[in-house]
């Protein structure tokens, strides 16, 4: 994009950004009844934030209770529903809609549409996500309690042996099952029939192709959860034995459907992060992205290999020795485009002219903490060594690194780099540096110390452990308070932008950055795109 | 815009390989450190320890590399040194080297784990056969070449747990019978469960094997020196997950084998007193009775009775307990199945049966008079389901 | 991309979506308090599909409106058959999943239990009276139960579908041709072949219950006969509905032209997945 055409369309669209024409609703039916994607990816992020807390709280708990050995403050039952319902709310709750939310805001302002395709049904699938968490939540406030088999609610604990919650957080996962298949459908339908003239597949900036590929996994496999979470229903509620040995069923056969769900779930958590980190290397490193043709195949190479390698959580599971085989050698290879992924942005780095706004440096956090996350995934995937590391905080840490450090720091990186274009306002960057440092810190302090828990026998899931361990656990408890009271920085941040308090931003926002997004005005206008944009240069 | 970079100089550097350096160090630490893997005590453990080991230096190095140079870019081509950014934007060569290179060094990985894979899966031609099975929440061993089977509870008492009394060094880790096995055979283990998912866990042995519920999991183990060897359930099986220590104590083949006599006399013993046991007193039932009900029951039911209500039902005031006799000791001898509740009247003797459900149907409140004997247990034993 | 989206039609608010997603918060509250045996359950379950049917009327209503006064372009068109395609491939792989239990219980579980591969003292130790055989007549527990044979109701069942595929293209050789007498009389027909497969289906659910001892909690062939068959059938239902919807949007409305009539051909495609189903079925669950 040349520099003087840039310039023209910013001042074409600043002079009719005037509110005034903006024909915005206001109040309840703004929000409620709204079918314009800024709003929805709004709802839909504030939604994620409050979700971000209510997990982190029950991780707070965790937390003190393994400050210590000994029980002090839950006992073991509730203990087991606040590890349960926290995966499931981080999951499901926190990372999953803040991508959706963030695809909504982005996706049609980055490919020049004038809002999403379907957006009746975009309003309808974030809407489905507060019902949904109001049924699995209020379970916590039942007698019995909170769902407690763990996120992954392996049978027969969740099926016959769990309590009445269980058909609460069936039907929970139903909902939430319907909006996220609903919410990527409406993605990829845009992406496919929505760009402007002229923005062919290869100019989409890569946020854009990694959600396409991210929306394809997550209609492939969430039907599959929402058959697993019948089938616990029907075995627990209507006499069925899918997973029952008794009746000609397996418990094993469960984790087998979960993890075809759940292995390209995980990947679901990190692609879209991996296309906001390849957004904002090349903004702050003012070089373009490198290698952007093998971004793209690394990308549908990792989503194709997720589909065959589910069975590497469950080495311990008793299969035999050629399918143990099988699933070590295709999970070792998901290393190879993910490495070409690692490598790429730091070719973009390579002689560039870099700077270090809180965006970059999140970001800069994301390849070294992911890739440690990255690296101790491929430490898991050699089955002999994972019989040793299986179900203990070394597990812990590989997820922690890949899925706080990776998805959560992506999400972060990528609301400082566009909430500029959503508020209006310039972050303040002295608090930005000072989130990211307190972050950074704190961050390592809570799951580094995890890996060698673990290695030296600490297993997850437990509410109370053996004494060799509890000087490390203090530790690591106190890193992680630190982390939690680190995000209310985070929150502080945010909502000046949203009170508009802070520099004016211009529509470029970053020098460097390019793409349809940095040519409309900041904040971005209520309709953006009246008529398509002309698309000329490259991505 | 302002700029920032002052807060990333090359401490920034220092603290990686600081980093780096720790992670090395601490893993490196002595066998049997509290920060790294165990060594263990068998040939399978020592080649995954070493396997694992290696493993992570590979990590470390490719870890380095690539941060190195991150972070070397990072110093040198900032905007505020002046640097004008390059415009190359790909080179199929490099692409291309660096996905082979990856792949030569997984296939490098690869190949001593997959051997180590299939030796630890070959569990034929072993010398003895033990019969592990998992229940909520406390392991059952069966020799199935000896006539001797029993289970293996947690023995740290209530009190450390609840804070009310100092922690010993065994805290969480110990059991009241440990599995006993002998140097030097190589010995099949056969893994299963009653009821929910547990797994069968010694980091020492390097054996992991999942209990399954209505299948059977092999696994082996040929253990070089005596000693005793402590490992823990691992898969979340419900409440007291945590608690659900495994002990092995492993003795040399002789010292194994008297220990086997041993065992054998003693259980031959506590039959004949228990046949020969007549009439109980109700003191001796009650007494009996609270010993039995807070270690094998309250772990369910709580220790005042109280249950936990949506999980695990009172007794304290239940129909049950208080007035249907009969249905009472059939709970307690068969349990209920596909519920929690299991079947005592192969986990426990007659005369503690009797009393737990004496102890049951007169503590907290339910003062029922009622005595059960243990010729109506061994009545309603025999009259089966 | 050449059409661009200068008539994209982005449509106004909505109180549809929200009263959808309260009425599918109902349902499955409701729900889940009827199978834990709580009287309020069914009644919310009941207050939520009511919701349910008055916003399918009302949103359907508002969309049919919309395109019948034109506001909608090509591009349009074109999300909504994209739209619809991605929701049949959901669907596809949520029967992916009972798919793949069928086999993982006919070639894994089953055979195990009776000491295939490396499970000898599965057998031996757990199952000894157990003996593997599919379908599942009895299980190791010791439930019994009969086979259900294709040759009866199953073949005809499939015979039915498979014309009422045929008859539904005719039907939408009619659209094309502007043969509104081919057009009724075969989409009716269709219909009517559907409501057919739904009453034998249901002959047949009560021939297995009573007569074969064949039933839901009759062991893992019982499970998987009945959940792939009674989600088939809950979208044979479906699909039957929205064929008859658009059999009146036809005959009493006069909507679609032989150009434009997506509504008409995304029930038709529903209805050949529905058929491709049950092809399936009717070999894996069946025949084999
Ligand atoms: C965002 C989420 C995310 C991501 C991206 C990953 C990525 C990976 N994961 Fe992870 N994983 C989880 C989330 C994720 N995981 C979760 C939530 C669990 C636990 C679930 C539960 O039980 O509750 C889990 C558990 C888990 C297990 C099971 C552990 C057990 O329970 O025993 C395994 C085993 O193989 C595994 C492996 C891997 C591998 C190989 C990768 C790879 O994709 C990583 C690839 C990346 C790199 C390798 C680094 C960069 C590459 C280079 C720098 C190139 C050069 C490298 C080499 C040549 C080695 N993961
Ligand atoms: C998907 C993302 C995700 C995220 C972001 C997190 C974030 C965190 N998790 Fe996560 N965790 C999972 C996914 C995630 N987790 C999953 C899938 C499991 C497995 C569950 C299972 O076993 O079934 C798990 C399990 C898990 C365990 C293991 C539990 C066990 O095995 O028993 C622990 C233990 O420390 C833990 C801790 C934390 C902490 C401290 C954070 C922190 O990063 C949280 C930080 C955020 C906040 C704290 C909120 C913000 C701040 C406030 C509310 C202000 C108040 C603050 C204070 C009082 C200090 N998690
Ligand atoms: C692992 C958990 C667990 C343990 C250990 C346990 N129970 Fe239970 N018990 C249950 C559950 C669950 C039920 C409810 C079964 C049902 O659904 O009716 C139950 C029910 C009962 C009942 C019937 C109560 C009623 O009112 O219906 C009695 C009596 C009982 N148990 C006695 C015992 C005794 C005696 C012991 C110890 C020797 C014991 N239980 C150990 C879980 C357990
Ligand atoms: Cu048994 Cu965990
Ligand atoms: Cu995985």
């Amino acid at each position: 994009m040349s520099q003087e055409h840039s310039q023209s369309i910013e001042s074409a669209n600043t002079h009719h950004a005037d509110d005034a024409h903006d024909h915005k609703p206001q109040g309840f039916s703004r929000w409620f009844y709204t079918t314009n994607h800024k709003d929805i990816g709004t709802l839909y992020l504030l939604f994620a934030l409050l979700m971000l807390f209510t997990g982190g709280s029950m991780a707070m708990v965790i937390r003190a209770e393994l400050f210590q050995p000994g029980l002090q403050f839950v006992d073991p039952h509730f203990f087991n529903q606040m590890t349960t319902v926290h995966g499931l709310v981080m999951v499901f709750g926190a990372i999953m809609p803040t991508f959706v939310g963030l695809a909504n805001w982005m996706v049609p302002m980055m490919i020049g549409a004038p809002d999403m395709a379907l957006p009746r049904m975009n309003n309808w699938s974030f809407w489905l996500l507060p019902c949904a968490f109001t049924i699995l939540l209020s379970t916590l406030f039942m007698e019995g309690g909170a769902p407690a088999a763990g996120w992954t609610f392996y049978a027969p604990l969740s099926t016959t042996y769990s309590n009445d919650s269980t058909a609460f957080f069936v039907f929970a996962v139903h909902l939430m099952g319907i909006s996220s298949i609903m919410g990527a459908m409406n993605i990829i339908v845009t992406i496919f029939n929505l760009r402007a003239p002229g923005m062919t597949w290869m100019k989409l900036p890569l946020f854009v192709w990694t959600w396409i590929i991210t929306a394809f996994l997550l209609i492939a496999v969430m039907p599959v959860l929402a058959g697993v979470v019948t089938m616990v229903l029907t075995d627990k509620y209507f006499g069925t034995s899918f997973f029952n040995a008794a009746g000609g069923g397996d418990p094993v056969m469960f984790q087998h459907i979960f993890w075809f769900f759940g292995h390209p779930e995980v990947y679901i958590m990190i692609l879209p992060a991996f296309g906001i980190i390849s957004s904002i290397v090349p903004a702050f490193a003012r070089k373009p992205l490198f290698g952007y043709e093998s971004m793209v195949i690394a990308t549908a190479s990792i989503a194709f290999l997720s589909f065959i390698v589910w069975a590497h959580h469950m080495f311990t599971t008793g299969m035999p020795v050629a399918a143990e085989l099988f699933f070590m050698y295709t999970t070792m290879l998901i290393a190879v485009p993910t490495g070409v992924k690692v490598f790429n942005w730091v070719a973009t780095m390579w002689r560039g002219a870099m700077t270090f706004e809180t965006p970059m440096m999140f970001a800069i956090a994301f390849i070294v903490l992911f890739t440690i996350g990255g690296l101790s995934g491929l430490m898991l995937a050699i089955t002999p060594a994972d019989f040793q590391y299986q179900d203990t905080y070394f597990v812990v840490a590989h997820f922690h690194y890949v899925l706080v450090t990776g998805a959560l720091f992506g999400i972060i990186a990528g609301v400082y780099f566009w909430i500029p274009k959503w508020t209006g306002v310039m972050y303040s960057e002295r608090l930005g540096q000072c989130h990211f440092w307190c972050s950074l810190i704190s961050v390592n302090m809570l799951f580094f110390p995890m890996h060698f828990v673990g290695l030296a026998g600490m297993p997850r899931r437990i509410p109370d452990y053996a004494l060799q361990f509890a000087d490390m656990n203090a530790f690591i408890s106190i890193g992680g308070f630190l982390f939690g009271l680190s995000q209310l920085l985070f929150v502080w941040v945010v909502f000046r932008c949203i009170r508009r308090k802070g520099e004016k931003a211009t529509a470029q926002v970053w020098e460097g950055a390019e793409g349809l997004e940095w040519q409309v005005p900041s904040p971005a206008p209520y309709h953006t795109f009246q008529t398509p944009p002309e698309i000329k240069s490259g991505h | 815009m302002k700029r920032y970079w002052l807060l990333l100089n090359n401490k920034c550097n220092w603290i990686f390989i600081l980093l780096v350096w720790s992670a090395g160090a601490i893993a490196n630490a002595p066998a049997g450190s509290a920060y790294n893997m165990t060594r263990g005590a068998t040939e399978l453990s020592h080649k995954v320890y070493n396997l694992h080991m290696v493993i992570f230096y590979i990590c470390c190095v490719i870890g380095a590399i690539v941060f190195g140079l991150m972070f070397w870019s990072i110093i040198h081509h900032r905007k505020a040194k002046g640097a004008t950014p390059a415009q190359f934007h790909g080179s199929l060569k490099i692409e291309i080297l660096w996905t082979a290179i990856p792949v030569l060094i997984l296939i490098a990985m690869a190949i001593p784990a997959s051997k180590t894979l299939i030796a630890m899966e070959d569990a034929s031609k072993a010398d003895m056969t033990i019969l592990v099975t998992g229940s909520q929440w406390k392991w059952h061993y069966k020799y199935m070449e000896y006539p001797i089977e029993f289970y293996s509870l947690l023995s740290t008492p209530r009190d450390q747990i609840e804070n009310n009394a100092a922690k010993d060094d065994l805290y969480l880790r110990d059991v009241d019978k440990p599995l006993v096995l002998p140097t030097g055979k190589k010995i099949r283990f056969l893994v299963t469960a009653d009821d929910v998912i547990h797994s069968w866990w010694v980091p020492d042995f390097a054996i992991k094997k999942d209990a399954n519920p209505g299948f059977i999991n092999e696994t082996w183990a040929k253990i070089e020196n005596p000693g005793i060897y402590r490992g823990q359930c691992a898969e979340l099986c419900g409440k007291d997950h945590g608690f659900m220590p495994i002990v092995v104590d492993v003795k040399t083949p002789e010292a194994f084998d008297q220990w086997v006599a041993e065992q054998i006399a003693e259980q031959e013993k506590a039959k004949a007193a228990e046949a020969a046991r007549g009439l109980m007193t109700k003191e001796e039932l009650m007494e009996l009775g609270k010993t039995i009900y807070d270690t094998r029951c309250a772990v369910c039911h709580q220790s005042g009775g109280e249950g936990l209500p949506g999980a695990f039902p009172a007794l304290k005031g239940s129909v049950i307990a208080t007035k249907d006799k009969p249905a009472h000791i059939h709970m307690v001898l068969f349990g209920k199945p596909a519920t929690a509740m299991q079947a005592f009247g192969k986990q426990l003797t007659a005369a503690e049966l009797a009393a737990v459900i004496t102890y049951e149907r007169n503590a907290w409140g339910n003062d029922t008079g009622d005595l059960v004997q243990i010729s109506e247990i061994n009545a309603a034993l025999s009259a089966g389901e | 991309m050449s059409a661009g989206y200068q008539h994209y039609y982005v449509p106004h608010q909505s109180h549809w979506p929200i009263v959808g997603a309260i009425a599918l918060f109902l349902m499955g509250f409701g729900a889940a308090h009827w199978v834990n045996d709580d009287f309020i359950g069914p009644i919310l379950l009941t207050i939520g599909f009511g919701m349910l049917l008055l916003m399918l009327f009302g949103w359907f209503g508002n969309v049919i409106e919309e395109s019948m006064s034109g506001l909608y372009s090509e591009q349009m068109d074109h999300s909504f058959r994209q739209g619809m395609s991605w929701f049949i491939f959901s669907e596809i792989m949520f029967f992916a999943a009972f798919f793949g239990a069928l086999f993982y219980a006919r070639m894994i579980s089953v055979p195990w239990l009776d000491g295939a591969g490396d499970n000898a003292m599965t057998a031996a130790v757990l199952w000894p009276n157990f003996e593997a055989i599919w379908p599942l007549i009895k299980t190791p527990a010791g439930v019994e139960t009969q086979a259900m044979p294709w040759e009866g109701i199953p073949l005809i069942n499939t015979l039915i579908l498979l014309a009422s595929s045929v008859t539904l293209q005719f039907a939408h050789m009619g659209i094309e041709q502007q043969k509104p007498a081919q057009l009724g009389f075969f989409l009716m027909l269709t219909i009517i072949l559907g409501f057919c497969f739904l009453a034998l289906q249901g002959y047949e659910y009560v021939h297995a219950y009573e007569e074969l001892g064949l039933r839901l909690d009759s062991g893992v062939y019982g499970n998987t006969f009945f959940l792939l068959t009674g989600f088939h059938g809950m979208h044979v239902t479906l699909g039957a509905i929205f064929l008859t919807v658009i059999f009146l949007r036809i005959a009493v409305k006069g909507h679609f032209t032989s150009e434009k009539h997506f509504g008409f051909q995304a029930a038709a495609w529903y209805w050949h997945f529905v058929d491709v189903v049950w092809l399936n079925l009717f070999v894996f669950v069946y025949v084999l």
